[in-house]
């Protein structure tokens, strides 16, 4: 069964077809990107599998269950992370602090025992610091773990989000663009570590990107989109070379 | 210069870093626990007023400064926490009970008018909230059978366990009595802030779609926020109310939550500090102007109060001061001058120019 299947959908902003009837499936273990365009509806599509946006129509199934309708903030306790095109980090906060952030969807306690400070909540909290180090360890953040945000230059930022979606301890993360804006050298780390969640971690990844030489390393499939419609889905090869994606490419990338 | 070296996560969740803080809070607690027997009757009630507006600059605190929850009506808690403590201590509850219910009606009010309000933000706030207080003004004097309607009402004495706390009768223990609950409401509040649920006060305040999807309920965390802040508020109110000893509708008036938000901007928005820094800021300084004052007038033979208004100008020349100049509030103003301190000779004129320029950007927003 796939871990992660879109079926016909679809969100019409006013007169917009934002995302306009896009289907595939992500296997479990796999490595899914969506490729396209600027404005194509790749990162539209990110929002409504983590139900930001109401899609007008379609369905999303995760692990079998239907999540068209769940709320936002449910979709991380099933085991979805997800990280932002413009990076989204509480930027008043430090590295470690927006990493436990991401074990959220994990807490036991509530507001009275943690007014309380009860043994129950130190205890949680040295286990919820145990993860986080486990994901500091393998993004390499040590360095950083007690720096402002604020101050953080813009590679080592991605990769804290990226790291708070880790944090989750998901089963699924989707990545919009993780490459975008990093050196050639910061690009090659990202490679090997979207290798290594699948290898170690045991992680789907689905992510869009442009850099077409880091979707051929790291995917096992593509889905390439324009205007919210499918152009044509299959291995990186196979999708490069499709006619309707060239064209697609040649009218608007290269403008950008 | 220190340096900490950390052997355990515990000393990341613990309360302060190492042996040296610790044992200072003892001792500023320690020191304010002894005030009664320095400090005569005039000054002793100042400090009453002033660990007040400190509770109440908490309450509000986590509003603003924690969850970028901006309220004009925070007023309108304190008279709920006023009324309902001086009803409840009329209807025959001892103060050990009244004085929490008082705290949890304050808290369940604000968090059952969040609830809805809990989707606006900035401005849209604000508005909604001196509507609450509009509201809340109008029904002090419509309940008149509860709130003595605009003839006010009486607080009644506090007695724990046949020990006077009168404020006219025995001030001591009543400053004893607010310095507890000031000490207790300090810690649960830092408590809130290393926990889950201090995590979700920030993230929903600085972004709010990714603490959507790292599932923290925006809507709850907000109303949970806005209810804690009303409900704090609302033990300050209970306090106020037994410090004025007789009050109506007119003590909560507009201008205590003006100067309830200056008490968080200008200590410093998002600490604990700040509410503290700020209290003492804005119930100190009207004292400081009226010894200056007074000075004048018998050294100099200058009369500054023949100049009507002449109080009210300096006081908010000097808080508008502090607004423009000092965005971070007096203690990021501290936080400059301890880190300039530790690194000395070595700290740089620039050191901290990225964080200001950033903040200006905050204050545009
Ligand atoms: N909230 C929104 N309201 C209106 N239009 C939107 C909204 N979000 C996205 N769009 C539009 O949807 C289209 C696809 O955007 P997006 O998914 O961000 O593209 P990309 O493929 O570059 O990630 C764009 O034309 C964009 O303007
Ligand atoms: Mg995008």
């Amino acid at each position: 069964m796939s871990l992660l299947e879109v079926d016909d959908l679809a969100i019409h902003f006013g007169g917009v077809k934002a995302v306009d009837g896009i289907s595939f499936a992500v296997e479990p273990g796999e490595v899914f990107a969506i490729i396209g365009p600027n404005g194509a509806g790749k990162s539209t599509i990110f929002n409504l599998i983590s139900r930001i946006y109401e899609p007008t129509r379609g369905r999303i199934r995760f692990d079998g269950q239907d999540i068209t309708r769940l709320r936002a903030h449910d979709i991380a306790r099933l085991g979805i992370a997800r990280t932002f095109q413009n990076i989204e980090l509480f930027d008043h906060s430090t590295v470690l602090a927006n990493l436990l952030m991401g074990r959220h969807s994990h807490r036991a306690t509530n507001v009275v025992q943690d007014i309380l400070f009860l043994p129950k909540v130190r205890r949680e909290e040295r286990a919820h610091r145990r993860k986080v180090e486990e994901v500091i360890e393998f993004l390499e953040l040590e360095a950083y773990r007690g720096k402002m945000i604020a101050g953080l230059p813009y590679g080592v930022r991605k990769v804290v989000e990226i790291g708070r979606a880790l944090a989750i301890g998901p089963r699924l993360i989707l990545l919009d663009e993780p490459a975008s804006g990093l050196s050639v050298e910061e690009t090659q780390d990202m490679a090997f570590w979207i290798e290594d969640m699948r290898r170690e971690m045991g992680l789907t990844v689905l992510m869009v990107e442009h850099d077409m030489s880091l979707v051929t390393q790291v995917c096992d499939r593509v889905l390439a989109v324009a205007n919210g419609r499918p152009l044509a889905l299959g291995t990186p090869a196979e999708v490069q070379g499709h006619p309707d994606v060239q064209a697609a490419y040649l009218g608007t990338e290269r403008a950008s | 210069m220190r340096v900490i070296f950390k052997t355990s996560y515990d000393r990341d969740i613990d309360l302060h870093e190492h042996g040296w803080e610790r044992a200072r809070m003892a001792l500023l607690l320690g020191v304010m626990a002894l005030l009664p027997f320095v400090l005569g009757e005039y000054y002793l009630a100042e400090a009453v007023n002033t660990l007040i507006w400190a509770l109440a600059g908490m309450g509000l605190m986590i509003a603003v400064g924690h969850t970028g929850q901006v309220s004009l009506g925070h007023a309108a808690f304190l008279a709920v926490g006023a009324y309902a403590e001086a009803a409840l201590m009329n209807a025959g509850l001892p103060f050990l009970v009244s004085f929490p219910l008082a705290g949890l009606i304050a808290g369940v009010f604000g968090g059952l008018i969040a609830l809805p309000a809990a989707r606006m933000s900035g401005i849209y706030l604000a508005i909604a909230t001196l509507a609450v207080f509009v509201i809340v003004e109008e029904l002090v004097i419509l309940l008149e059978p509860i709130t003595g309607g605009v003839g006010g009402q009486m607080a009644p004495s506090i007695t724990i366990l046949g020990i006077g706390f009168d404020r006219y009768g025995a001030l001591a223990n009543f400053y004893w009595l607010c310095l507890a609950v000031v000490a207790l409401t300090t810690w649960g509040y830092a408590n809130l802030l290393r926990s889950p649920t201090g995590r979700a006060f920030l993230a929903v305040r600085d972004s709010e779609v990714s603490a959507r999807a790292l599932g923290v309920n925006v809507t709850r965390t907000r109303a949970l926020a806005f209810g804690l802040s009303a409900g704090v508020t609302g033990l300050a109110g209970a306090l106020m109310g037994h410090y004025i000893g007789y009050f109506n509708y007119e003590l909560f008036s507009i201008f205590i939550s003006i100067n309830l938000l200056l008490v968080v901007t200008i200590g410093g928005l998002g600490s604990i500090q700040g509410a503290f820094l700020g209290a003492i800021l804005i119930t100190g300084v009207p004292q400081l102007i009226a010894i200056l004052r007074d000075n004048l007038k018998a050294g100099v033979g200058i009369d500054l109060s023949a100049v009507p208004g002449l109080d009210t100008l300096i006081f908010s020349l000097i808080l508008i001061g502090f607004i423009i100049y000092e965005p971070t509030g007096l203690y990021g103003r501290w936080l400059k001058l301890r880190a300039w301190i530790e690194l000395f000779p070595l700290a740089r004129r620039d050191m901290f120019r990225r964080q200001k320029s950033y903040l200006k950007t905050e204050r545009m927003r």
